[in-house]
Parts: C-alpha cells; sequence; structure tokens
C-alpha cells in the first residue's frame, strides 16, 4: 500500500501538485485520470521519486519515502516496477536479456535460474517463444509492451507504476494490455498506479479511479461511482465523447 | 563525476559492457585511422619535400620532419580531434536517444546507478584501447610517407627510411601516448555528459551530439598546450 499525504510540488514558481492526499491500496488497479496538465504525471513520477515534492509524505507501507537515505531508496527501486509509455526496452538487449537484465543487477541467481524466470514471465505476459531472441525494434508495439511488464515483474515487485500503458496500441491490444496488467496485480497482490488517458481503460480495469484537476485530487471513488459522479470537471472529461454519455445513461435506466 | 566513478552496481556487468565499448569505440575506429593516417602520412612526405627543396638541406630530413611530425602531434592531437568527431558522436547520441526514450529512466527506477552503468565502461575502454589507436596511427603514417618513396620520384626509398631513423627520440612517442590518454578521457566523458542531460527529442539529440564534438575539440586542443608545455619544455 502507498499513502500520499499532502504533497505540494511548484517547479519554478508554478505550483503544479496542491496538497494531494491519496490511498493507493495493494491488489487493486489505482488509475489516475485527468487532462493533459493537469498534473497526473508529475504525482506519478513524485510517487516514484523522480521528483523530489517540496511538502507532504509519500509512505510505501509505512516507509516515508522523502526521509530515506540512498541505501534505503535502492532497496525500494528493487520492489519497483515500472511500466513506460514508450517500453524503454533497452535497444543493445534481445527481449530475453531485458527481462534478464533486473535480475542480474539485482538478485544472486545463477544464469540457468535467471533464464528460467526471465522465460516463466515472459510466458506469463503469453509472449511466444520465437522473439525471446529478438531485438525489441523487431517486435510490435503490443509485444514490446508484453516485454515491459515481463521485465517490470521479473523482481516480483510489490509496486508497480504503468504510465499510459496503452497508448499507441489499437484498442483490442489495449484491451489485453489492461487485463495482463489486472491480472497480474490480482494474481501478486501488487500495488499498481496507472497513469491514463483511456477511458476504456477506466471502465473495463479501474478499481480505484483518482481524478485530478488543476494539480488537486477533485474525486475518487470506484468504476461504479463515476456514473454518479457530482464533479462538473470530471463529467466532462470521462463522458466526453458521445459514447460514454450513452453508457452513463444505460447505467442510470437499468 | 562521482557517480560515474563510484564502484559498479554488479562488476560482472561491468565486465560484459567493457568488452563491447572496447569493441564499439575502439576496434571499429581502426578503419578510419588507417585510412586518414596512411594519406596523411603521404601527404606530409609530400609537402615536405617539396617545400624545402633547398639544396643545402640534407636528403634525410623531409623524412625526419615526417616521422616527427606525425609523433609529435598528428598522431595523438590530429587524430583524437578526427576521433572525437567518430567515437564523440557515436556516445554522445547513443546515451541521448537512451535519455529521451526513457531508458535511462527505467534503469534509475530499477536502482541502478545509470550514470556508472553507461558511462564508466565506455571511459576506461577508450582510456586503455587509445594508446594502440594512437602507436599504430604512428605506424600506419610511416607507412604512407613510404609509400610515396616506392612509388614516385619525389624521394628515394633509402632517404626517406634514412630520415624516419634519424635522431629519433623515444621520448616523443611516451609525450604522444600520455597526451592522448587525457585526450581519450576528455572525448568519453564529454561526450557522455552531453548525452546525459540531452532532453527533448531527435533533434535535441542532434545537438547535444554536435556540442560534444564541438566542445571535447576545444578542450582537446587547449589541454594539448598545457600538456606539451608541461612536457616538451
Amino acid at each position: 500500500m502507498i499513502e500520499v499525504i499532502g504533497v505540494n510540488k511548484s517547479f519554478e514558481g508554478i505550483h503544479v501538485l496542491k496538497n494531494v492526499s491519496v490511498r493507493l491500496d495493494s491488489g487493486k488497479m489505482n488509475l489516475i485520470i485527468g487532462q493533459s496538465g493537469s498534473g497526473k504525471t508529475v504525482l506519478m513520477k513524485s510517487i516514484i521519486g523522480l521528483h523530489k515534492v517540496d511538502t507532504g509524505k509519500i509512505l510505501y507501507d509505512g516507509r516515508n519515502f522523502p526521509d530515506m537515505k540512498f541505501s534505503e531508496i535502492k532497496q525500494l527501486r528493487t520492489e519497483v516496477g515500472m511500466l513506460f509509455q514508450g517500453s524503454a526496452l533497452f535497444d543493445s538487449l534481445s527481449v530475453l536479456e531485458n527481462v534478464i537484465f533486473p535480475l542480474e543487477m539485482f538478485s544472486n541467481m545463477t544464469r540457468k535460474e535467471m533464464m528460467k524466470r526471465a522465460k516463466f514471465c515472459l510466458s506469463r505476459v503469453k509472449l511466444q517463444s520465437h522473439a525471446f531472441d529478438l531485438a525489441p525494434s523487431e517486435i510490435s508495439g503490443g509485444m514490446q509492451k508484453r516485454v515491459a511488464i515481463a521485465r517490470a515483474i521479473s523482481l516480483n515487485p510489490k509496486y508497480l507504476f504503468c504510465d499510459e500503458p496503452n497508448s499507441g496500441l489499437d484498442p483490442i491490444t489495449a484491451l489485453v494490455i489492461d487485463k495482463l496488467i489486472k491480472e497480474i496485480t490480482e494474481e501478486y497482490n501488487i500495488t499498481t498506479i496507472v497513469n491514463t488517458h483511456d477511458m476504456n481503460s477506466v471502465m473495463e480495469v479501474g478499481d480505484h479511479i483518482i481524478f485530478i484537476d488543476k494539480g488537486r485530487k477533485a474525486w475518487e471513488g470506484s468504476r461504479e461511482e463515476i456514473f454518479d459522479a457530482q464533479d462538473e470537471a470530471l463529467n466532462e472529461f470521462v463522458f466526453a465523447s458521445e459514447l460514454f454519455k450513452k453508457v452513463r445513461e444505460a447505467h442510470h435506466t437499468k | 563525476m562521482y557517480r560515474v566513478f563510484s564502484t559498479p552496481d554488479r562488476w560482472r556487468m561491468f565486465f560484459r559492457q567493457f568488452p563491447k565499448e572496447m569493441e564499439k569505440l575502439g576496434l571499429n575506429s581502426l578503419g578510419i585511422v588507417v585510412i586518414i593516417s596512411i594519406f596523411c602520412g603521404a601527404i606530409l612526405t609530400i609537402q615536405t619535400k617539396l617545400n624545402t627543396s633547398d639544396p643545402l638541406l640534407p636528403r634525410y630530413s623531409t623524412g625526419m620532419v615526417t616521422r616527427d611530425t606525425l609523433l609529435l602531434e598528428f598522431s595523438s592531437t590530429i587524430m583524437c580531434l578526427i576521433l572525437a568527431g567518430k567515437v564523440g558522436s557515436n556516445i554522445a547520441s547513443e546515451i541521448g536517444t537512451m535519455r529521451i526514450t526513457e531508458q535511462i529512466d527505467a534503469l534509475e527506477i530499477m536502482g541502478v546507478n545509470s550514470a556508472n552503468y553507461l558511462i564508466l565502461p565506455k571511459i576506461v575502454a577508450f582510456v586503455i584501447l587509445i594508446p594502440c589507436l594512437v602507436i599504430f596511427s604512428m605506424g600506419m603514417g610511416l607507412l604512407g610517407g613510404y609509400a610515396v618513396a616506392a612509388f614516385s620520384n619525389i624521394i628515394t626509398i633509402s632517404d626517406y627510411l634514412y630520415g624516419i631513423q634519424y635522431a629519433f627520440v623515444p621520448y616523443y612517442i611516451f609525450y604522444s601516448v600520455v597526451k592522448s590518454l587525457f585526450f581519450a578521457f576528455i572525448i568519453a566523458s564529454v561526450s557522455s555528459y552531453y548525452g546525459y542531460y540531452s532532453y527533448g527529442g531527435a533533434l535535441d539529440v542532434g545537438k547535444s551530439s554536435t556540442n560534444a564534438v564541438v566542445n571535447s575539440s576545444i578542450i582537446i586542443l587547449l589541454c594539448n598546450i598545457v600538456i606539451t608545455n608541461f612536457m616538451l619544455t
């Protein structure tokens, strides 16, 4: 579980995050949504520690990140997996080597054990074995996301961060990736935080949704509760398309 | 700098990267070193002979001047300026691309000291290989001069061979190698710095690469004056 308490963050006098507090439970898909420029990426990067917060606490199972020593941060990093928007696979390594990389860096496994673990992770994300020895540039965007998920879970992380995991993917592949992340989250009881614009993801896999508007937490709740939300900015954002307006109407007429 | 030169997270990862960098930065530069050294050695011999046609000058002076020019400046300074273009842009664009495609962020989030993992093997590999490249360049340059003697009537082979052996100062090779060690460090570290702190898109990586080459070249030239003053005066 991660708790964010009263976090503020400014860049050159511009107050980007304004007293944000949120609790992110383990075994759940915690989705951070909001318009571009609302501060959701800054919030995610602040939680991970890529941005240093001005004030506030970020508790990883009770351990306050801003107060951690370098050695403690290093230890915490091994408990964190991250799926980047562009996958961020290492170009110079093959698919299999990408998944082995964190194991080589942080585990004391033998080469054979590492291979076994990496192949298990790749099969868990349903990647066919013929792709194992290919370079990341030789596989499709959807397959790259799968490899990135496999790499992120190779060290059995307690926390998984996903930055726009289905951007650039077709709707079917996007859904497959969303469901895969949800399955893994539940299977390994991971605290998963997903930063997304995609309303399909929100409706399909969002267990706990946090809406960020102009740097503030404007709303939070489940995907069922979102239909009855009174927040104007949230409704404008989520039900911007005619399709989702009709989904809401259908939900209300049930 | 502190992060680059701290102890690697895993030595086995360092020793896996190290030979790859030796190949990429050093061995893959052999081709350009051979071509440029042979042609420059040849042109130095021709120019020296044509511009020192005074009958009072001994015939062996052409070979001697060619050798000293190659040993003192060409094979270290000029070759390193050329390598700053090839190796420097390679390093800056590789690390810069890793930065803008979030690969460096991925390393950081995993808890890897990205500066150390990416930069240290490059610096160590290039600094270790540069003396070999410099000495190889000297040999190739002298061979270029020999080719002029062999295939033209500008200078005889015996005059050339006598000239390149006459009043030979072995210290010049040491001086050249020492200079090249500094230059290799400058090329690898300055280029890595510009690559590591790239931001934006492909255009910005191109700018970082250009800045890396220009700034390493300027620092090499400044450093050359300082080292020459220190070692030869």
